[in-house]
Parts: C-alpha cells; structure tokens; sequence
C-alpha cells in the first residue's frame, strides 16, 4: 500500500500546481524585496550625517580685507577669503599663465564660472582640497613671495605635489592639477555666508 | 523560501545547460536528492513540530538583524546607550532593525522551549536520540550565553544589574568564586572591559558556536530521522521502494507545509515589532531604557522572562550556595533525561496516568515558577516558589521510578493520520 | 491551520494594550491615566511649545534635534527658527539644556534629568501624575512637594498656570484630597489639557518611530495574511498526495 499516490496527470491538477508555486514564489519574492529594503536604507547617511553635512554658516563681515577663513562642510575643508581690490583687479594678467581661465572645464556652480570663480567678486569661497591627489594647499597671498619667487602674483601652493593656483582657484601651467578648485554651492544672506545651500533648497 | 518553485517545476531547457555545468562542479542537485526529497519524514506530524523551522528562520533572522545593528553600536561604557538610540531614532529603519532583534530574541525562546517540549511530550530525546537531544541542550545553553551577553549590550540600568547579579553567581563556588567573578568582568565592577567582552562573545563566539551546534543537530536528525506524535520508528515498516511507509519526502510537502507556519509565525512576530515592541516590558523593560547606574539599584529587577523559571528556583533557596547550585541543576538536569526516562513507551498517547500527571505536574510547575521569578521575592510569592522548586525537581528525581510502574498502553505499528 | 489562527489571535490579543484610556474623574491619583493620542499632531505642537517654553531651561531632550521636531510634527523650519529653537543654537542641533550643568547643580543640588526617555523608563502616566500632584509644602525647600516624587528637587515650575493647590492628609500620613490653594491662570480642565499635551510630546520624543510603525505594520501584516493564504492554498494542493 503507498500512504503517497504521486499519482498520474489525470488525478492530479498539475496546473493548478503550477499556478499555485509560481504565485507563492511570486508573492515571497515581493515580500523578500520589502524586507531587504530597511537593510539597505539603513547604509544611507543617517540623521546625524546629514545633521553634520548641513550648510555652514560664515560671518563674512568678521573676516579682513587679504585675510582667509578655514571652515568645514561636509568633512571638506571650505577657504574663505576676503579678497582686497587689488587682489581681484590682478586676476585677469594670469590667463595666460592658466590651464583653464575661463573655468571651462572646472567644477563650480553655474554663478561662480566666471573670471572672479565666485558670486560676489570680494568673497572667494573655495573646497580647499587640491584637485591633484586631495592635500589642503596653503595660503600664500603675497606677491613675489620668498618660496615661490619673484614672479608669483599671490594665490595657494600644494606642498604635496606643488600645484599652484591663483587668488580665485585657478590652476597654473607646469601644475601636476589639471583643474581649478573646486568651489562649493553657497549663496549671501547679509554678511552671512551660507555654504551648502542648495541642498537645503534643492537648487544645484 | 521560493526553492520549492525551482525544484517542484524541474529543469527546462534554458536552465539546464547552467544547472548541469554547476552540478559537474557541485552536488546541488544530488544534494536536494538526498537530503530533501529522498528524506522521508513521518506523515503525522502536528503543529508541535512547526518550531524547529521557525528556531531556525529565529537564527537566521537574529544574525542578519544582529549584523546591521553591529555596524552602527558602538560596545564602550561611554558610548554603548547613545548608540542605541541613535540607531532608534537617527539611522534610517534603524528602529525596525533594533525591534526585529530584541523581539527576535524572545520569540526564539519561545519557539526553542515548544520545541524542546514537544520533545518532553512525545519522547523524542530517548534511544536512539540521546545524542539528538544533547546536542540541542547545547543549542539550548548556548542560546541562554547569548542571550544574557545581549542583554547587556544595551547599556540600561537593568543590563548593568543584570550582569552584576549573574557574574556574581560565579562567586558563590567555592575557593575560587570571588577571583573568578573578577577575571570575568577583567575589572572590579561591570565596566567597560566586561561589556566590551561580552560584546566579543556575542557577536562572534557564540554564532558561531551556534551554527556549528544547529549542523550537528541537523546532521543527528537525518541519521536517525524524526520522531512522531505516535512515538513509532517509522524505519521499522519499509515499502517495496525501501522507503518508510509512514513515510513522505520533507520536499515538497513538509517545505510546503513549514512555508505556511513561517507566514503564520511572521505575522506573529510582525505584529509584536510594529505595534508591541516591548511586550508590556516583557520584552523590553522599561528600567532599562535609564543608562547603567553603578549607584542607583532599579527598584524590582528581574532577569527577562525566559530566565525567570531558574532566577525562581535560585530565590527559592534560603542559602546562597545551594541556591545557585539548584538554579544550575535545574537547567542541566535536561541533559540527563535519555536516562532517567525509563518508560518503553515514548509519546504521552500511549504512556499511562502516572506519566501523564507528572508531565501535568512539571508544566505547571515550569509555567509557575516562570511566573513567580517575575514577582517581587517575598511573603508567599516565595513559598510558593518553595513548592513548585520542590515538583519541579520531583519531576526529575523521581523518573526512574514512575516511569517504570506507569501502566503503558501498547503502541500501534502503524502511525494514526487522517488525511 | 486552525490551531495556528487560534494561537495568533490569542497571543494579538494576549499583548497589552499599548494605550489606556484616559479619564480620571474622582479617581484616586494613583489611577490617573495620561489619556494622551499621539495621532492628534495639533497636541503634539503645543506639547512641543509647551515643553520648549516651560520645560527646555532646565530640561534636556538630548537625543532628539529641533529639525526632527519640525519634520516629524508637520511645523516648518522657518517657523521653528523663529518659535522653538533657541537663539545660538541651529536647527539641526540636539534639544539640549540652555543651563550648564554646574550651574544647575548648585541651584538644585542634582542635575535636572534628560527627559528624552523618561516616557519609556517611567510611563507617561507617571510624567501626568508628576505634573499634576504638585502641592503646597512649607517644610520643603522648594515650598512645594509633589505625590509621585515625594521630595522632587524640583520647584512647581508651572504654578503660574496651576497654581498651588493645598494637599489634605488624614491622620496616618495617608493622602486624602486636594484643595484649592493659590489660584492660577489656567482653569483645571486647561492645565489638565496643558500637562496632556506636554506628556504627549514627551511620549513622541521617547520614540519618535512610534509615529510611524503601526501604519506600517498594518501593511506588514496584511501582506503576510495574503502571503499565508497562497502559501496554505499550494500546501493543501500538494497534501491531497498524502492518504
């Protein structure tokens, strides 16, 4: 006697089987997909990520005239720096010194891609991470200074690899960078700089 | 879960070429074959034999949720509270993750001791599955170190004093208690070296430990196979195919079959995580929602309930020593009962009155004593934890005696089903 | 099948109610019930006022941040900036206490507790009754002693909207009543709704996830009641195999 009659097409409605396993393997799937999506979501930043990687606020009127201001967002540095007039008004003379004067081919927001790299010609607002290999230049405002000879107009120096850059980002030849710094969304509210604005706007 | 889809629709000509290139290089095939299809399970099983699956799927769903709460906890005095509840409230779904894993951990106590008594009620742990029985007492003890280890990760008042009282139990074995309680906490109170230890032990050693016990557990089943409601070898009846013929494959029906008590058991578990997370402070009690406090003692502390049958037992005594002695032996006195066990009869259908009032005895006594650990210790909360201390055991002591005038019934040669 | 549908209801309806209803009437204080409904967001607002004007000076909510507030109870960031979040601090900062420590210290003797749990450790009937039994009390330092934390350190911080009512004891040390004392400027039944609406938000900033998960697991659950009901239909079709 078989207690298991796996019996013949006729007595058993294999259709119905079939039916019956692709919909429970259908439905399970549905739910394995639900289920796996917490673990997933739970690797995106969390709370407290995008609580840290909230725009920065700068007093921009606390800052003088040729000084620079180092700040933070998103772990990045942020160079801040109060540009005098002769600063911006000497700009122009390194075109011909640059790889990419116009900022062509350089990563800025749409209102900093100009010969200042910036909103308000005063103000340089800078992600202070070379674009070669990701050292933090440093400053080296003066002109002809000793480091760097007679011929320097002033701007920043990467004591990493030696990129040089002018006082608004831009790379100069014989630099091992091949792009301008960076410069990172920010808009003015009064004489409050706001860095990382656009994601709290949705404005890129 | 979807494998029955695979196997029950066989191999089509799409698959096939990839499906005979992976079973050259990897039994798969041959695998399902044996160990699936070709093993034959007694067709009587009733819903008692729903939980060993479902301690399983507990496992399962416990090291994947433990996993995702490890990448964001932080073991340290200092930091271990705060990170809990940043994963509470800051990592996304991070909530959900923590639920799943506290509500997880009661609820495979709660699967593991109907396992554990359906084995009690229908014989499963006698000959020939002593060695069955053993190595799930092992899962059993193992499951206990995990759970306490756990429980204190949290870092809340009743983890602390929770620990306190239980490494402090170490202390009461003679000569070498007090030096022993300190090599264990690696300092001279709970502190940061005991919770970073215990965070060692139970994210590593004891999973591990554990899957390896689960192997072995698995592994003795499918050497002696399952035993029935009916306590009948089904081995002993084979049909013209060699084959049980109580017997049918585990795959398809009893994958089918374990499929719809795992949608039941998740709704279970689902409606505990979603709208009863802390049971009342069953699961999760409310002291412990106050960070460890080395000053401040919570007002009633309790361990959680799956301990409290043994903390009973431990309150019952009036001597230290002999307290915890007895609390030990009331877990590992498990271990000894192939042996005690003298009946030739091994499922309650056909044991006698004797048998049958004494299991009704024990389970009450169990289910007591559970009950009494989580009141506070005294007036006649702890007489009565006296008396039910003292069946409890008698359950045990008094085995070998019972079990043999208990007038048995004889035993079919056939399982009783009823399609 | 059956059986497993029986033990599913049984242990649903085993699980403690997750919320007691509300009323107290002439009930001894022991009895009062917080009756408070995290779905009424317009309560959770002005706990969140409540809590951010009466309690926030002395009181922290450290694990919980102004802009989580403001998303959670549907208030806008500008609106928050300009009601909620104190000045200096930023809206993505934590609720934290605007007194230092040593300076609390030396007022109160102890540091006033971080709140953010204390639904969770305590009860949000406890949080009613604690803001609810303050009484007059010459020999405590404070002038006022309270019924669910007998020798709080704490002052009657709302006894201009309470007032300070006066506590009757019988002979044994036993509480018998409250009596009118100071009038404030709240009626009971405001100050009643005052208080519901604080422990309300305290219960959200216990769990903010409280707001969310239930609505959720009703999905969860009906999907695994169709998911079963497949699963059952496919099993019972391979189980006609077996006589």
């Amino acid at each position: 006697m078989a207690d298991i009659s796996v019996a013949d097409d006729q007595e058993v409605d294999q259709s119905r089987r079939r039916f019956l396993t692709a919909a429970t393997a259908a439905t399970g799937a549905v739910g394995a997909g639900f289920a796996i999506t917490p673990f997933l979501l739970s690797w995106l930043p969390s709370e407290r990520a995008r609580a840290l990687g909230a725009p920065t606020e700068v007093d921009v009127a606390k800052i003088e005239p040729g000084q620079m201001v180092v700040t933070s967002w998103r772990k990045q540095a942020i160079y801040v720096v109060h540009r005098t007039p002769e600063m911006v008004a000497s700009l122009p003379k390194n075109d011909a010194k640059l790889k990419d004067p116009a900022s062509a081919d350089s990563d800025q927001p749409a209102y900093a891609t100009n010969e200042m790299r910036s909103l308000k010609p005063d103000y340089l607002v800078l992600i202070g991470i070379c674009t070669h290999l990701g050292c933090l230049p440093k400053q080296h405002f003066e002109r002809g200074d000793k480091a760097l000879g007679a011929d320097w107009p002033g701007g920043f120096f990467c004591p990493c690899h030696g990129s040089k850059f002018d006082m608004a980002g831009r790379v100069f030849d014989g630099s091992p960078a091949s792009v301008n710094l960076r410069v990172p969304p920010y808009e003015f509210r009064g004489d409050t700089l706001v860095i990382g604005v656009d994601e709290q706007k949705g404005v890129a | 879960m979807g494998n029955a889809a695979n196997s029950a629709a066989g191999s089509s000509a799409a698959t096939g070429g990839l499906r005979a290139w992976l079973n050259k290089r990897l039994p798969i095939d041959e695998f399902v074959q044996s160990q699936l299809v070709g093993y034959y399970a007694p067709k009587n099983f009733n819903i008692w034999y729903f939980f060993g699956s479902l301690a399983l799927l507990v496992f399962v769903i416990q090291i994947v949720t433990g996993i995702f709460l490890t990448m964001n906890y932080k073991p340290g005095e200092l930091t271990a509270f705060d990170s809990v509840e940043y994963i509470m409230r800051e990592v996304e779904w991070g909530w959900l993750i923590r639920y799943m894993h506290s509500t997880g951990a009661s609820l495979f106590f709660v699967v593991v001791y109907l396992h554990m008594y359906r084995a009690l009620v229908y014989g499963s742990y006698k000959a020939p599955r002593e060695l069955l029985w053993l190595f799930g007492m092992c899962i059993y003890l193992a499951l206990m170190a995990e759970a306490f280890f756990g429980y204190v990760l949290p870092w809340g008042n009743m983890s602390f004093w929770g620990a306190q009282v239980i490494v402090n139990l170490f202390g009461t074995i003679p000569g070498i208690g007090p030096g022993l309680v300190e090599w264990i906490r690696g300092d001279y109170g709970i502190a940061d070296s005991t919770l970073n230890r215990f965070f060692a032990l139970h994210v590593i050693a004891l999973p591990l430990a554990l899957a390896l016990l689960i192997v072995l557990h698995i592994v003795a089943l499918r050497q002696t196979g399952s035993n029935n409601p009916d306590g009948i070898e089904i081995k002993a009846k084979l049909g013209a195919n060699g084959k049980p013929l109580d017997g049918i494959p585990f795959h398809p029906y009893y994958t089918l079959k374990d499929i719809v008590g795992i949608g039941v058991f998740l709704m279970i578990f689902a409606i505990i995580v979603f709208f009863v997370p802390t049971f009342g402070g069953l699961f999760l009690e409310a002291p412990n929602f106050t960070p460890a406090n080395a000053l401040s003692t919570p007002e009633h502390i309790a361990p959680v309930w799956y301990f409290t049958p043994f903390y009973a037992i431990l309150r019952a005594v009036p001597d230290q020593r002999l307290g915890a002695l007895l609390m030990g032996l009331s877990v590992l006195v498990y271990l000894f009962l192939p042996w005690l066990d003298r009946s030739p009869v091994k499922s309650v259908r056909y044991r006698g009155w004797i048998w049958k009032l004494a299991l009704l005895v024990f389970t009450v006594s169990f289910l007591a004593l559970m009950y009494l650990g989580l009141q506070p210790a005294e007036g006649r909360y702890v007489t009565m934890a006296r008396i039910f201390t003292t069946t409890y055991f008698a359950f045990f002591v008094l085995m070998p005696f019972y079990t043999r005038i208990d007038p048995v019934k004889p035993v079919p040669e056939r399982v009783t089903y009823h399609a | 099948m059956r059986k497993l549908a029986i033990i599913a209801t049984v242990l649903a309806l085993a699980a403690p109610a997750a919320f007691a209803s509300g009323g107290e009437a002439t009930a001894s204080w022991q009895q009062w019930h917080a009756g408070n409904a995290l779905g009424d967001r317009a309560s959770l607002q002005r706990g969140a006022r409540n809590f951010m004007n009466w309690c926030a000076g002395c009181h922290s909510l450290k694990y919980v941040r102004y802009q989580r507030i403001g998303t959670d109870l549907g208030i806008a960031d500008d609106v928050m900036k300009a009601n909620l979040v104190p000045p200096g601090a930023k809206i993505t900062d934590y609720v934290v206490s605007a007194m230092p420590a040593s300076l609390a210290n030396a007022s109160f003797g102890i540091v006033p507790p971080d709140l953010s749990l204390i639904t969770r450790s305590k009860g949000t009937d406890y949080v009613y009754r604690f803001l609810k039994t303050f009484y007059a009390d010459a020999a405590a330092a404070t002038g006022t002693n309270n019924l669910a934390l007998p020798g709080t350190a704490m002052p009657h911080v709302l006894s201009d909207l309470q007032g300070v009512q006066q506590a009757v004891f019988a002979q044994d040390g036993q509480f018998e009543k409250f009596e009118d004392g100071v009038p404030g400027q709240l009626t009971a039944a405001q100050y009643d709704a005052f208080v519901r609406d604080t422990v309300n938000f305290l219960e959200y900033a216990g769990e903010p996830a409280k707001l969310s998960r239930a609505t959720i697991g009703i999905w969860v659950v009906l999907y695994l009641l169709l998911f079963t009901v497949i699963a059952w239909l496919l099993k019972q079709e391979y189980w006609k195999d077996v006589h």
